[in-house]
């Protein structure tokens, strides 16, 4: 039992357990915003084991392959793979395994919520990782068409079909990640010069960068204010998500007008709690 | 000074009680007090995010005394708009070129005392109509008693605003230290006043 614990310890870091959950309350939202029962033990359970497990396969994998990167940034250099502390294929066995297992659940439960899935993962381990980000700063946009699916599956999942709605809320997600990774990419633009991966900051400079990110945090709060308003969400929650919605975009404009590494890390935090409350919002 | 977890706790319960206020507590009201208090409450929650996320340095930004301004403000248009209804239009107007002369007098960077004497007349009249307001409602039976409980809320933000504005002005009343110390607590005080006092009011 003690072995066991001290894995799941040394594998924790692996999976990132608040991008993870993030996404996973994406997935759920997405579900839940369908206005599907969310009382039936058995399709939330299943829900939560397959999003958990996915997510979290596509999140060792890719940490996987991009050990030699994280071994030359400062930031991520003590990650378990990069430090050598587990054998990597070890993880990429365990990565595989999770990633088949969740997979494999959302097929059987649904078979359309299950090719989203895949295709999540698809688009993050392969597209994403492998292919292009090393290559090109616009990786980013694969990054976040995978981000979008766990919202676009759930919401699959809860009305039997794709409808323009999902499309919508996968969209604030894919306008949401800019948000998220170009503010990171700018606090550490050297460690990814460093390590050679090309990023926005290094590639069009800064103040693109700021751009980029405002307009985006703009469209995101936008898509996700229409998808609200779609599923009919009632008017103090539409207030509510108005009011974070602002929030985002003050921050986002004052990056552009009053650029500070303190805007931009109030900024990376901001957005992640807006999407963590957007996602509630969409659940109640 | 670093923010301490009770802080954080004391400003997280701030932020939810504020963003329960926004959807929940002002449902049923006419536009223009449900955009007021929106306005009034949502700048509370995002502050109080702010306050996590950033620390209390985010105090130390320019910016601070604008948005400060427009929380009172809203505060007491809102209760206005509700519950004087002569007076609407004249306070609208108070609010909107009082916000301005804030805004304006504190971005050219005046040098004389013209920034200060417009921020106090501005504060000192939404607060007193935070304060008095709800206080007189409730004794003259217009509300229930504990309306009464959204003037001491007022009362507070006047307090913490007094603190906050004479130590931007490098004349603090009591250290830095202590402002920092009771600032969460004092902010959560005043919420919950609020949410109380529009609750059962």
């Amino acid at each position: 039992m003690q072995t066991v614990l001290a894995k799941i310890k040394l594998f924790w870091p692996l999976i990132k357990s608040l991008q993870t959950g993030l996404l996973v309350s994406t997935g759920l939202a997405g579900y839940m915003s369908a206005r599907c029962p969310v009382l039936n033990p058995s399709t939330m359970a299943g829900l939560l084991i397959s999003l958990v497990a996915s997510i979290s396969g596509s999140t060792i994998l890719n940490m996987w392959w991009d050990r030699d990167i994280d071994a030359k940034m400062g930031r991520t250099q003590k990650r378990p793979l990069a430090s050598g502390k587990i054998n990597p294929e070890e993880a990429f066995r365990v990565g595989l395994a999770l990633a088949v297992l969740g997979v494999g659940i959302a097929v059987v439960m649904d078979v359309l919520y299950g090719v989203i899935i895949f295709a999540g993962l698809f688009f993050d381990v392969v597209v994403y990782t492998i292919w292009l980000k090393r290559r090109s700063c616009w990786s980013i946009i694969w990054g976040g068409v995978s981000g979008g699916m766990p919202i676009l599956a759930g919401r699959a999942l809860g009305v039997g079909g794709l409808d323009w709605v999902g499309v919508l809320l996968a969209l604030s997600i894919l306008l949401w990640i800019p948000t998220h990774i170009l503010t990171f990419s700018m606090r550490y633009s050297e460690d990814y010069r460093d390590a050679g991966v090309p990023t926005f900051p290094s590639t069009y400079g800064f103040g693109f960068t700021r751009a980029t990110i405002a307009i985006s945090s703009i469209l995101a709060a936008l898509a996700m204010g229409v998808a609200a308003w779609e599923i009919g969400l009632e008017w103090g929650f539409l207030r509510l998500l108005g009011v974070l919605s602002f929030g985002l975009l003050v921050l986002a404009i004052s990056m552009i007008f009053r650029p500070t590494e303190r805007v931009n890390y109030g900024l990376f935090k901001y957005a992640s709690v807006y999407m963590l409350a957007s996602m509630l919002l969409m659940m109640i | 000074m670093r923010m301490s977890i009770l802080d954080r706790i004391l400003l997280l319960i701030t932020g939810l009680l504020a963003a329960y206020q926004v959807a929940v507590g002002i449902d049923g009201l006419a536009t223009i007090p449900t955009i007021a208090y929106t306005i009034a409450f949502g700048v509370l929650l995002i502050a109080g995010l702010l306050l996590i996320i950033l620390g209390f340095e985010v105090l130390d930004s320019p910016i601070v005394v604008d948005v400060s301004t427009v929380m009172p403000l809203s505060l007491a248009l809102g209760l206005v708009w509700q519950y004087l209804p002569q007076y609407r239009t004249a306070y609208l107007i108070f609010v909107l070129i009082g916000l301005l002369a804030v805004i304006l007098t504190r971005a050219n960077r005046m040098s004389n005392k013209m920034p200060i004497i417009v921020l106090a007349l501005v504060h000192g009249v939404a607060g007193v109509t935070i304060f008095l307001l709800p206080i007189w409602l409730a004794v003259q039976g217009i509300t229930g008693a504990f309306f009464s409980l959204v003037g001491v809320g007022g009362g507070l933000i006047g307090v913490g605003g007094l603190l906050l504005s004479y130590l931007k002005a490098g004349r603090p009343i009591l250290s830095r230290e202590i402002i920092l110390r009771i600032f969460p607590g004092l902010l959560l005080l005043m919420t919950i006043c609020f949410v109380v006092g529009f609750m059962f009011g």
